[in-house]
């Protein structure tokens, strides 16, 4: 049986589509606009006005010189630590708490978790975090960045949930067996669990990728530098003062307008390449998430 | 008298007792998992519970020097400092301007677009929809502004489009007028397509059947959205809202303070961006404490009064 499509259907079929094509186009276009203009020649693209639909006189010339510059390459090196370093810490604390938290029959389970529900509900601040941080000396350092927020209490919540929905039977055989409490969280529970903790390193490594603030407010030293405080220079702070003052450091970065654009390509394009591909785990992890709430 | 305590006295040991023979059976059975728990714990207590602790200068005159504990008690005199200052109106103002037109204006875009999304048919076309609109939720804050900064610049591209119209162009971070729309519209291009992902969720669960019956009575598909897709959703619209009410006083200052200048602190500075920078840039611990505090404590009493209203009305609660 055909499905009769009325002029009514067909009508509205076109108001949906094209208002979602023109929300794709609006969404496209500014990343668009970039990767064109990092591909420009840098003469032809600031004498350029409006808009620009391919690069103006394709040229590499600004990412030689992006890829060249040591503050980004330095700060390349110093996001990934951070993310490395980073996410296996938020994985460690946070399974750990998870399973703690998971199992029945623990006394002071309620007590935890009221704890670390709370802190979700009211924060000291920021004054009192930045004295906290510099009264454990570590400030102006890279650890900075990791270590205060070694644990998402929401990814640990989600990762909780996970951890409840694996059956008890499983845990009981092991036990009887004489398994100890590390031997079940690394050879049941983790992977029975690998969808969760994928969207967890998920969450955490962009997090930690995108990052910005806390490392401008905790760390100092210019070579401590993550890639989006250099990006920040680049981009909004006055970008040609604080990149003279950076020359100090032996900056010699000649800031033309198309050397902003493919910094920003060469900062956005990892993640943007690898997301497409765990989008489904992104949306199960808003999933497991949206079932708390 | 004496009888009595005696009673008391002979009864609190056995209490005592039993109470202290659960705590260490527990333990005895468990010591493995709170060993596991300590480092948990002790991110906590460092990293959450000590700030707390730490907000007590918001009471205190506090100098590194003397300490938190040492510092010397000014009562309330940094609160009230704040109430009459120039900037607490301006601040509660900006603070309420911005989350109430972003609850206004962001808020019914997912929906919106969870609707248009469920209205297509083709499969390939809907995934590559989503993919396109999740993609600036993955994109950093700093790169997002910086694109804002340049298109929004007297010769961007956005001026560009307004001249063809015969604006002429200007730069429009610095009006102060224009930062509540700025801010705004670039929330809506961030989230919309992230904040879909639940309620296109959600509609996964409207029953079918329904459809069917409307189709029956030849309700039109505009008809069927309005009469069954939106109510289908609308307990998770619900939650959402409540959620959101929760967090009115809790506007972020990562955006903000990327945004903003001197020129259009008038529209722009909110609590939690002035408590930035009159804390970290200004040096002004104590005070910049306890304009954070009032805002913890409002957002607290927010959210509980929230989730008791969502309780009633939704009979759903965060607690």
């Amino acid at each position: 049986m055909k499905k009769e499509a009325g002029l009514g259907s067909r009508a509205f079929d076109v108001i949906v589509y094209t208002i979602i094509v023109c929300l794709m186009a609006v969404t496209l276009y500014p990343l668009l606009y970039v990767l064109f203009a990092s591909f420009s020649d840098a003469g032809q693209f600031v004498a350029h006005r409006g808009f620009l639909w391919r690069p103006v006189g394709l040229s590499l010339s600004a990412f030689d010189s992006v890829l060249r510059n040591p503050g980004i390459l330095l700060g390349y090196r110093n996001t990934l630590f951070i993310v490395v370093a980073g996410v296996a810490l938020n994985l460690i604390v946070t399974a750990l708490g998870a399973y703690v938290l998971s199992r029945k029959n623990v006394l002071w389970n309620n007590v935890f978790m009221f704890m670390i529900v709370f802190t979700m509900f009211f924060q000291g601040g920021l004054v009192p975090l930045y004295l906290v941080v510099k009264g454990v000396g570590l400030l102006d350092s890279l650890w900075s960045t990791i270590i205060p927020f070694a644990v998402s209490t929401f990814n640990l919540i989600i990762m909780r949930t996970a951890f409840q929905g694996i059956p008890d039977s499983l845990e009981e055989s092991a036990k009887i067996d004489g398994a100890s409490h590390g031997t079940i969280l690394t050879r049941i529970v983790l992977p029975l669990s690998m969808p969760v903790i994928a969207v967890m390193i998920l969450y955490y490594a962009v997090d930690k990728w995108n990052g910005w603030f806390y490392a401008s407010v905790f760390i100092r030293s210019r070579e401590l530098f993550p890639l989006q405080l250099v990006l920040r220079e680049i981009l909004i702070a006055n970008a040609t003062d604080s990149m003279s003052a950076g020359a100090a450091a032996g900056d010699r970065f000649q800031l033309g307008e198309t050397i902003k654009y493919a910094t920003i390509v060469v900062a956005t394009a990892p993640i943007l390449c690898v997301y497409p591909f765990v989008q489904r785990f992104f949306v199960k992890g808003v999933m497991v998430g949206s079932l708390k709430g | 008298m004496a009888n009595a305590q005696a009673a008391l006295g002979s009864k609190r040991p056995a209490g005592g007792a039993v109470r202290r023979n659960r705590f260490a059976r527990d333990f005895g059975v468990n010591k493995y998992l709170y060993l596991m728990m300590v480092p948990v714990i002790a991110y906590y207590v460092v990293f959450h519970y000590a700030p707390m602790y730490g907000a007590l200068i918001a009471f205190k005159n506090y100098t590194p020097i003397k300490g938190i504990l040492g510092s010397d008690w000014v009562g309330l005199e940094n609160f009230s400092d704040f109430f009459h200052s120039y900037y607490f109106w301006r601040i509660l103002k900006n603070t309420i301007l911005i989350s109430v037109y972003t609850l206004l204006f962001e808020f019914p875009a997912p929906i919106l677009l969870a609707l248009l999304l469920n209205e297509i048919r083709s499969k390939a076309f809907r995934r590559a929809a989503q993919t396109v609109t999740y993609m600036p939720y993955f994109i950093s804050l700093v790169v997002v502004c910086g694109i804002i900064t340049d298109f929004t610049n007297s010769d961007g591209v956005i001026n560009h489009l307004f001249t063809l119209f015969g604006y002429d162009g200007q730069a429009m971070l610095q009006k102060p007028g224009l930062f509540r729309p700025i801010y705004v519209l670039s929330e809506i291009w961030q989230h919309v397509g992230w904040e879909s992902i639940i309620y296109v969720a959600a509609l996964m669960n409207v029953d079918q059947e329904q459809y069917e019956a409307a189709r029956m009575d030849g309700a039109s598909r505009l008809k069927q959205m309005f009469y069954i897709t939106l109510p289908g959703i609308m307990p998770t619209i619900a939650i959402m809202l409540i959620l959101r009410m929760g967090n009115l006083m809790n506007v972020g200052f990562e955006k903000i303070i990327l945004l903003y200048n001197p020129g259009t602190y008038d529209t722009a500075d909110v609590i939690s961006s002035f408590v930035y920078r009159k804390g970290l840039l200004e040096f002004g611990w104590s005070y910049s404490s306890a304009v954070g505090l009032f805002n913890s404590v409002i957002n607290l009493a927010l959210l509980i009064t929230a989730n008791a209203v969502s309780r009633r009305v939704n009979n759903s609660s965060l607690w």
